[in-house]
Formats: structure tokens, C-alpha cells, sequence
């Protein structure tokens, strides 16, 4: 048979999960496939015990034999094999084609990938558990996701008139970026601060910062996200203090504060204090969420930076959702009842580059959230049970060359999100790789939206890849390599253990070094990079450029509030803030009365690291 | 006797933590047979130069993507000039505008590589402008 | 001015590189402490070649006024935190440091990555502490040399504490570690029941040990394991000396004053008692003995390459025994005379 065992590491090889055979034909692997096939039919007729995914081995399926032979659907798939195997590549990158997580894909899916699944149990109804197929029973019949572009540079003032443009222009939530500063808990006149104010979001050092972001904007009722970590507590405490000012009570306030330190520690990085001070922190808003903001996301459980680091398809929704639990365990220590806070909790993932294994992502992440939160964790509220989640295409998979392609990229991206059931979606812009997006470049890609909310149809049904064999394997796959990594995490002491010992860390640094070398091997094509390059190519577009006057006017800024607050009233809220971390008590009421007593982002973090130390992390390899 | 090895230092300056770059970098230039000094997060301009000083090193690459690079290019450039340790390379990557990136090419910063940059270009200008700069050395000594 | 080149061509791209400064402005640099000096000196030294071993003599008076520190222990114990944090505390103590940190080389490609410098950049920010990260350069042989080499310098450079850190696992490593005038082991609960370090050899070199992370599940075990085997060498000979076993938490600085009182306390009993000076002398010893030894293969073997390899042919035709083609080698450097007899080396 020419060329037979060429083909032979169609999806055998290197995957993100368990060893598979290596080096066999395909043949012999459909042999084996059948066999399996035949037990679990079999399986299946036997009364009362379905073969669930991910549980029976493949050995101990191959139990009664009948041999291929007689099974129209099996000589099919025989015929085309030898078809398919005597057919030659396109070129090397079309031989053994691998996913951008390097898992490598078959060339086709049959009903024999689905042999023995239990409909009911692993694909079900959209809105009934385990959810595979979507939260609600209605999905955008009823509801379009949210459009909300992740936005924020220069001072407060900037971006609140960004935002204004944005809402003009049809966008339903805001989203905040801040500026590496006030990410890392520094006021914008502290001197590690030079050279970064406003550069990468908006800066924020104080309350009166937070009410002109906001200026006009009426907060009872936009939905705001914020994606702050290391200091979220007080970004928070920010957001509510604003609200009390205006007359506006916690209890009307939505939006969702990212306050996912695990994934910092796993791969963003912008970690300011040790890991468990961290977790107190998270399980503190978490607590205050419980009490006065029944509308708010306390924990935006985040994916996408760990995909972003370098990790796989697999890595991103184990990781994350290892994560997930890390948050619930630590909440339900803490003796709040799991269905107080659960249904609270959403996610944020990536939307990379590989259409079908991204769907199949969001899919197995909603099954597998579901499943544990109901078995594991007993909630018994099904709100508990609920993936809800943001998407954003993916940042690392632009390119500084012909950056208008990248157009192209995050459509199809933001199609793999749509389709994979995502609450909430940001498009990047074209121009991210060279600067902050221009609001010409926003503004295309918040059209991008628009276009396939409106124009191509692909949102009028429900998850309409569920049942495509291809998709109900990897959903399969996926959540079988994501078990296997809570496996090894809960067998190393957790994940707050494997976040001290580099575990994560270690295993994304790997799969981001494997796809370096196999983007300089040429496995995986970049247009515009390693193929179809333009010499002497010149960027057209118009960059965004920041200068240092935000920089110079938050200098002002600081200066005048820190001679005109009370300084007595500042530094007394600030020592009870002290005196609530030393007695481990919840410093969210504190931090809202400091932040209104005009205590800055800065010296509240200074006042923490006092208590709690800073974390230094010992970076993997 | 042989030829020393090329000791690069590979910094993260500024407050920024995306280091997936960085360490990538680092790992790609060991593995062509480089002594890499990686020093982690958040260096500041007066850390890098004490550091690439202390280690000897042929050339410091700084890894940036918070825009601050015209702050921080410019400023380890001026301590290694005044520390008397230009002979040491000053490279880097990240997300640095073209205009931005000929301006610090012209205050004397070595090449800088964007995104899609291989690690193979990398190890090579290090090689070739460390040997350029060693045989020069010699040659003035 | 030894650096005169680098003053020119500011503007614009720099063509040369300014030189290495000659060897005596270098010692002298050196000896003031300056920082571009040392690093240059340890470099030479280092690489073994000519040059530093011409520059080392010109630094020999400066040196033998610090104190030598190893610290060494199996990886994930902490050693750089602790060091770190041992650092800080002789600096508030009003002491001067330097720090060698030695990590493995990839027996691969002969790179490294040396990242022992991220757990220390409490000290690392502090212009009284020069660290220097070296690679052990795989199964080249030298580390240990090398080291002392760069501990030299760093005692030239008027450092009054040098710390040598190795990753107690491999013979060379604890060497390295070993040959210091006071020798810290670090131990963790989480590595197990200590046995594996004690086969390393770590339990012979130690002055004294540290339990570190005691804060972690199994540390009192730890502690009453290292007593136990200390116990059974209690009759060992010596000046007296018992390591005591410590108890520290690097990460948060717990138990590192009593740490660095125990070393201190080990610095003047052992000057006090003479076992300093015989340690010492023991070492420059054995590191006359290694130049010998380094310099002889080198000399025999590296005018004899080709010679060598007619030998080999020999002794597999069986035409001849090894040790005889040995010693038509080493006639060869000693102009016919066996080594070993009085008459010496003829040049």
C-alpha cells in the first residue's frame, strides 16, 4: 500500500493528555477501533450500564469480539481509508496537520468515534445539566451575547471619553484596562511607576480617578468589568465607594471583577502579595459579594492568560478550572454555603487560532464545571452548575506583519466563541501587536461583531456543531486530558501547593517552547511570518501613541489630593485597614471607608505588603 | 584555549509580567550553548546594569511589551555608558513600534526583535555581534 | 584610563569595543573594589587561562582575609533564599559580600540557565554584595578550582564574607561546597527523610545544618534524624566542634540571625582552636596537588596527542602494557627521568 505508513501518526504521537500509540498504521488502529466499538455496543445493550466517556480503557472494552466484518458502516470506513492513505499530501504542513496546542488531527470523524455515548448524559439539552450544549434553553434566541471591548489608556479622563465613543457606537458593557501601575498597586507617582502610566490602560490612583472614568456614565445601569488582580479588593472598594457617592447602593451594581490571583501566580504574573494572603483577599470579596452585591461577579476564573503564556488547549481549561475549585474550596472553608456564591463565579477564556478545538473547549469546560460543582461539591442550586463566560480571541496569535490580517484571524476566532455558547466576547484590533488600538482599529473590530451577530446567520441555533462527530470527540478528549491534569494536581497537594512548587508554571513554559520550535520546524504555517512574507513590508495603518502628559497630569492629580484630603481622616483609615489584616477579619468595608477618606491604590498595597510580605516568584523552565 | 562562551543576561525590566517571551528566549539561547543569567520580573534599569556588570556578561536582551521600552532602553543604555560596560550588547524584543525601534537603534541599542522573530535569528546576531565585538576588543587591547 | 576606547564614538552606533583593561590596572582594580575589575578577574580566572593565573598571583597578598562559606543541599531546599537572606543580615551586621552561585550546565549543548539570581535580589540591589552565577560546565573537572579561584578574587576585592552555593548532588558540587571554612547544609522536610542527603556525602562536610521550610509538615522528624546520625559519629575526632541542627523558614527570615550567629560562632572557634588553619592548609593543599596534576596531563597529553594514539595501537596490538606507554609519555616532559625520583622536573 504506497505511502501507508505515511499517514500512520494521523492522530497518534504527541497529544496534551496521556501517551497514545505511536508509530501504527491506521489500519491497525481501526481494527482496534472496531473492536471497541463492538464492546460497547454491546456495553450498551446490556441493560442498565452505559459506557461513559473517559472511563473504560480501551482494553477493557474489547472484550466480545465479533470481527469487522458484515457492518456496512465499517466497510465504508475501510474504503475511504484506503483512499485517504494512497492519496498524497499537499506538503509537509498538510501531512501530519497539528492543532496550535499541537495536538494532531485525524483526517476525518465517523460515527465510530462516537460508539457507545449516552446522548442524554454527555450532550443533553442546552439549559439542562450537564449543559455540553449551552446554559440556557434559549440561548441568543433570546439574548445576543454581550459586545464588551476590553478599553482603557492614558488618565481617567481619556478613557472615559473612549468609553462614551464606544457605548455611542452600540456597545452593550464596559470593560476597564488598567495601566501596569495600578495593576501592580502602585500610585502613578511612585517611581517604579515611571515610563508606565497610562501606557498599557487607564490609570487609577484614587477614588477621584474612579469617578471620572465613570463621569456621565450611569453605573446602575451599564455592566462593568474590571480586569484587576493583585489589588482587586481595592479596585472594588473604588468601584462601590463611587456608586455610594452618587447615591447608588452596592446592591444595583453589575459587572465582574476579575480577581483571579491563581492564574497570576500560574502565568500573568502581576502578583503583588504571597499566595495564601492572596487567596484571603479573593475569598474576601467573594464574602462581601455574598453579602452586598448579589448582581456582581466576584471571580472572573481566567483561561485566557494561561492560553496566552504558552499553554495548550487542554492546559488553559484544566488550569483554569483547577482554579476554579481553588476558589470554591477556599470559599466553602471560609463557611459560606457553596450555593451563596457559586452561581457568582464566571469564566474568561481564550479563542484561539483552532476553530474546532476551541469549540469543543467551551463545550467540555461547561460539562466538566457542571459535574464537578453538582457531584463534587454537592450545590444544589443548578445556578451553581453554570459556566458563564467571556471570551477574547486571541492576543498571541496576531501578527506585527500585515496586520490587517488579522481581521481575518479574530473574526474567525470570535466565530469559534459564538458558536462555542460564550456569554461575552471581546474582538482584539488588528494593530496590538504594535501599539494600543487606534479607535479606528476598535471600532472594526467591535463591526466584526456586529457582522456575525447580524449578517451570517450563526446565531439563530444552538450549538450547531453539537453532534458533528469531530466536535463530540475532542469534547471528549478534552475533558478526559483535563481530568487527568486535576488528577496530578490533587495528587501533588492541590493547587495552591502546585502554584508554590511551579507546577503550572513549569508545564506552560514547556508547551510554549515546544511551539516555538515547531513554528521554526514549520509545522504550523503563520501567513505573513514564515510564509507568504512581504520583503520590505511598510505597516499603513495609524497607531495610537501615548505620550507622557497622562504621566505629568497624574503627577498633578496626586499632588493636589494629597494636600487638600483630610490627612488625618486618610491615615486613620488606613491604620484600620492594618488592624483588619492583622486580625484576619474582611478588609472589604475597610478599604471602601479608606478609599472614601481619599486613601490612594498605593498606600493601601503599602499598608497590605506590611502585613502580608510580597510574593518573589522562582521562575520554570 | 578555547573560546569563552557567550554569558548573555535576559531581564525583564519594568512592571510588566508577561514573560513567555523572555523565557523562551533564554531557553533557546542555552540550548545553543549559552551561559543565560535570568534574572526574573521587574528589574529596574540600575539592577540590570549592576547584574550584566557583576556577571560579565557579552550582551543584556530586555524583554518588553508595556510600551515603557523609550524609558527603559534609553536609560540602561546610558547607566552601561557611564558604568564604562558599553562593551556589553544591548538587545531585546517585544511589542516596539518601528519608529520607536530606529530611534533606539540610533542612540546605539543593538537590533530588536518583534513578534514572529525565530530564536534562530536571535542566537545568530548574538553570536555575530559578540564575536564582532570580542574581536574588536582584542584588537584594541 | 584602562577603559580610554569607550569614550569615543557616542553618537550613533558605537563601532569598537572598548578593551579589557591590562593586567595590572585590573588588579589593582580589583583591590579598589571595583566592580567591571572583579567580574573581568573572576571571568579570567575562571576560564582558566594564562592570564588570570598571572593575575591571581598578583592578587595572592590581598587574599586570606575573608571568611568562606559553603552552603549546600539537595534542590528545592531554599539555599538561595536562605543565602539571600544570610546576605542581608551580615550586610545590617556591617559586613561586605560576595556570593558564587554555581548551577549546573546542560550536559547537552553546554548552555546554562542561571537564575539563582532571582531569589536573591534583596541583596542583589545592595552595592555592598557582588554575585557572580558560574555554570559547572558539565564533566570538565575544574569547578571546584575555578571556584576557589573566584573566591580569591572576591577576598582580593575586600569581601569580608564570601558564600559559595552549589546544589548538594553530585560529588563535585559538594566539593565545591566543602572546601570552605565553614560549611552550611540545608535540608527540607519535603525531600524525604534526609537519607538521600546524607548519601550524598553532605553529612561529612557539614559545620552545621539547617532544616529550612520548618514550617512544613515532618521538619521535627527531620531534625531528630540529623540528631540521630550525629549521634552515632559522636566519637568522630575533632576540636570539639557539634554541628548544631537549625531550624529556619528562608522565606520569611525565621531563624536566620540564630543561623548566622552559629556561623560566625563556628568562624572563631575554629580560628581560635587552629582547625581554621589546617583546613586551609589542607585545601591549598589539595588545590596545589590539582594544578599539578592539570598542568603535567596538559603538558604530557597535549604535546603527545598523536603520540597517544601510536600507543594506543600498541598496547591493543599487544605490543606493549599501558603502564609502559605511560611512562614512555611522561619521559617525554622528563627528558628521560622516571617521574617520581628526586631529581625533579627538568623544564
Amino acid at each position: 500500500m504506497a505511502g501507508g505508513g505515511r499517514r500512520s501518526g494521523g492522530d497518534a504521537g504527541r497529544g496534551s493528555g496521556g501517551a497514545r500509540p505511536s508509530g501504527r498504521r491506521w489500519s491497525d488502529r481501526l481494527v482496534d477501533k472496531v473492536k471497541r466499538l463492538e464492546a460497547d455496543l454491546d456495553a450498551a445493550r446490556a441493560p442498565g450500564k452505559p459506557a461513559g466517556p473517559g472511563k473504560a480503557p480501551a482494553g477493557g472494552r474489547a472484550r466480545a469480539s465479533r470481527g469487522p466484518s458484515g457492518d456496512p458502516l465499517l466497510e465504508a470506513r475501510r474504503r475511504w481509508q484506503e483512499g485517504f492513505d494512497a492519496a498524497p499530501p499537499a506538503g509537509p504542513d498538510r501531512e501530519k496537520p497539528v492543532t496550535v496546542s499541537l495536538r494532531p488531527m485525524p483526517p476525518l470523524c465517523d460515527p465510530t468515534d462516537l460508539a457507545g455515548k449516552d446522548h442524554l448524559a454527555d450532550i443533553g439539552w442546552p439549559g439542562e445539566f450537564p449543559y455540553t450544549r449551552g446554559i440556557h434553553r434559549s440561548g441568543y434566541r433570546s439574548k445576543l451575547w454581550t459586545m464588551r471591548q476590553f478599553a482603557g489608556f492614558g488618565t481617567a479622563k481619556d478613557t472615559n471619553e473612549r468609553y462614551k465613543f464606544l457605548l455611542a457606537n452600540g456597545q452593550t458593557g464596559l470593560s476597564v484596562a488598567f495601566d501596569l501601575p495600578t495593576l501592580m498597586g502602585y500610585d502613578s507617582d511612585h517611581p517604579s511607576s515611571e515610563g508606565e502610566v497610562g501606557m498599557c490602560g487607564v490609570a487609577i490612583s484614587s477614588i477621584e480617578d474612579m469617578d471620572l472614568l465613570f463621569r456621565d456614565i450611569p453605573l446602575d445601569r451599564v455592566s462593568t468589568s474590571m480586569t484587576i488582580n493583585g489589588p482587586a479588593a481595592i479596585l472594588l472598594a473604588l468601584y462601590v465607594a463611587v456608586a455610594e457617592e452618587r447615591g447608588i447602593p452596592s446592591e444595583k451594581l453589575r459587572g465582574t471583577l476579575q480577581n483571579d490571583i491563581l492564574k497570576e501566580f500560574i502565568a500573568q504574573k502581576e502578583f503583588i502579595f504571597p499566595p495564601k494572603p492572596s487567596m484571603k483577599l479573593v475569598v474576601d470579596t467573594i464574602e462581601f459579594g455574598v453579602r452586598r452585591m448579589p448582581q456582581w461577579n466576584s471571580v472572573s476564573i481566567s483561561g485566557y492568560h494561561i492560553r496566552e503564556a504558552g499553554s495548550t488547549a487542554a492546559q488553559e481549561l484544566a488550569f483554569t478550572i483547577a482554579d476554579g475549585f481553588g476558589y470554591v474550596e477556599a470559599a466553602m472553608e471560609r463557611g459560606i454555603d457553596v450555593d451563596a456564591f457559586a452561581p457568582r463565579l464566571s469564566f474568561f477564556w481564550n479563542a484561539h487560532l483552532d476553530f474546532f478545538e476551541e469549540i469543543a473547549k467551551y463545550r467540555a469546560a461547561r460539562r466538566i464545571w457542571a459535574r464537578h460543582m453538582r457531584d463534587r461539591y454537592r450545590a444544589k442550586d443548578p445556578r451553581s452548575w453554570l459556566m458563564r463566560f467571556h471570551t477574547q480571541t486571541a492576543g498571541v496569535s496576531l501578527t506585527a506583519q500585515q496586520p490587517e490580517n488579522n481581521i481575518v484571524r479574530t473574526a474567525i476566532e470570535a466565530l469559534a466563541g459564538i458558536l462555542g455558547g460564550t456569554q461575552s466576547l471581546h474582538t482584539n484590533s488588528m494593530d496590538e501587536t504594535l501599539a494600543l488600538p487606534s479607535e479606528k482599529a476598535v471600532k472594526i473590530a467591535l463591526r466584526t461583531q456586529q457582522v456575525l451577530a447580524h449578517e451570517h446567520g450563526v446565531a439563530s441555533v444552538q450549538d450547531p456543531l453539537g453532534g458533528s462527530w469531530l466536535l463530540e470527540k475532542l469534547t471528549d478528549d478534552l475533558e478526559r486530558e483535563a481530568e487527568e491534569y486535576f488528577r496530578r494536581i490533587r495528587d501533588q497537594g492541590g493547587v495552591l501547593a502546585c502554584v508554590e512548587k511551579g507546577f503550572q508554571q513549569r508545564e506552560i513554559a514547556r508547551s510554549a517552547y515546544d511551539y516555538q520550535r515547531a513554528l521554526e520546524r514549520g509545522d504550523r504555517v503563520v501567513v505573513g511570518v514564515n510564509r507568504f512574507v512581504e520583503e520590505g513590508e511598510r505597516i499603513e495603518i495609524p497607531l495610537l501613541k501615548i505620550g507622557k502628559e497622562a504621566e505629568r497630569e497624574q503627577r498633578r492629580r496626586l499632588k493636589r489630593l494629597r494636600s487638600t484630603r483630610d490627612g488625618a481622616a486618610a491615615r486613620g483609615a488606613l491604620d484600620a485597614v492594618r488592624r483588619d489584616a492583622k486580625a484576619d477579619r474582611n478588609l472589604m468595608p475597610g478599604l471602601v471607608a479608606a478609599v472614601r477618606a481619599r486613601a490612594t491604590l498605593g498606600e493601601i498595597v503599602e499598608v497590605l505588603k506590611g502585613v502580608y510580605g510580597v510574593h518573589e516568584e522562582t521562575p520554570e523552565f | 584555549m578555547t573560546e569563552r562562551r557567550i554569558r548573555v543576561l535576559i531581564c525583564k525590566p519594568g512592571l510588566d509580567g508577561h514573560d513567555r517571551g523572555a523565557k523562551v528566549v533564554a531557553a533557546s539561547l542555552r540550548d545553543a550553548g549559552m551561559e543565560v543569567v535570568y534574572t526574573g520580573l521587574r528589574q529596574t534599569p540600575e539592577m540590570v546594569v549592576e547584574t550584566a556588570i557583576q556577571e560579565d556578561v557579552d550582551a543584556v536582551g530586555l524583554s518588553l511589551h508595556s510600551a515603557a521600552h523609550m524609558t527603559i532602553f534609553p536609560r540602561v543604555l546610558k547607566l552601561l555608558r557611564k558604568r564604562k560596560a558599553d562593551h556589553i550588547l544591548l538587545t531585546g524584543g517585544g511589542i516596539i513600534p518601528d519608529e520607536d525601534r530606529r530611534e533606539l537603534e540610533e542612540m546605539g541599542v543593538g537590533r530588536l526583535f518583534g513578534p514572529g522573530a525565530t530564536s534562530e535569528e536571535i542566537v545568530q546576531y548574538i553570536t555575530a555581534e559578540v564575536g564582532r565585538r570580542r574581536a574588536a576588543a582584542r584588537a584594541g587591547a | 584610563m584602562a577603559r580610554g576606547t569607550a569614550a569615543t564614538g557616542r553618537k550613533g552606533r558605537r563601532e569598537a569595543a572598548s578593551a579589557p583593561p591590562p593586567r595590572s590596572s585590573l588588579a589593582e582594580g580589583v583591590r579598589a573594589g571595583d566592580s567591571l575589575s572583579v567580574a573581568r578577574a573572576i571571568s579570567l580566572a575562571e576560564d582558566r587561562s594564562p592570564e588570570g593565573a598571572a593575575l591571581l598571583a598578583d592578587l595572592a597578598p590581598s587574599t586570606g582575609r575573608a571568611h568562606r562559606i559553603g552552603v549546600t543541599g539537595p534542590p528545592g531546599a531554599g539555599k538561595s533564599t536562605l543565602v539571600n537572606g544570610l546576605a542581608r543580615l551580615m550586610l545590617d551586621g556591617g559586613r561586605t559580600v560576595g556570593i558564587i552561585a554555581v548551577d549546573p550546565t546542560s550536559p547537552f549543548t553546554g548552555g546554562a540557565l542561571l537564575g539563582d539570581r532571582v531569589r536573591m535580589q534583596g541583596a542583589a540591589g545592595d552595592p555592598r554584595v557582588f554575585i557572580r552565577s558560574m555554570a559547572s560546565r558539565g564533566d570538565l573537572g575544574g569547578l571546584a578550582a575555578a571556584a576557589q579561584d573566584a573566591c580569591d578574587v572576591l577576598d582580593a576585592a575586600g569581601k569580608d564574607r564570601i558564600v559559595m552555593e552549589t546544589v548538594g548532588v553530585g560529588q563535585t558540587e559538594v566539593e565545591v561546597a566543602g572546601a570552605a571554612d565553614t560549611v552550611v547544609v540545608i535540608l527540607h522536610p519535603e525531600a524525604g527523610d534526609g537519607v538521600q542527603a546524607m548519601k550524598a556525602g553532605l553529612m561529612e562536610v557539614a559545620d552545621v545544618f539547617v532544616v529550612n521550610k520548618a514550617d512544613r509538615e515532618g521538619a521535627d522528624r527531620l531534625v531528630q534524624d540529623v540528631l540521630d546520625v550525629l549521634e552515632l559519629r559522636r566519637a568522630a575526632p575533632g576540636d570539639g566542634w557539634r554541628p548544631p541542627v537549625l531550624k529556619t523558614v528562608a522565606s520569611t527570615g525565621e531563624g536566620l540571625p540564630a543561623l548566622l550567629a552559629s556561623v560566625e560562632e563556628h568562624a572563631a572557634r575554629s580560628r581560635a582552636s587552629g582547625s581554621f588553619d589546617r583546613r586551609r592548609r589542607g585545601r591549598v593543599r589539595s588545590r596545589i596537588r590539582d594544578l599539578v596534576e592539570e598542568s603535567l596531563r596538559a603538558r604530557v597529553l597535549g604535546a603527545g596527542g598523536d603520540a597517544l594514539e601510536g600507543l594506543v595501537d600498541e598496547v591493543v596490538a599487544g605490543r606493549e602494557s599501558p603502564r609502559g606507554a605511560a611512562l614512555r609519555l611522561l619521559r617525554r616532559v622528563t627528558g628521560g627521568r622516571e617521574p617520581g625520583s628526586d631529581h625533579g622536573w627538568r623544564r
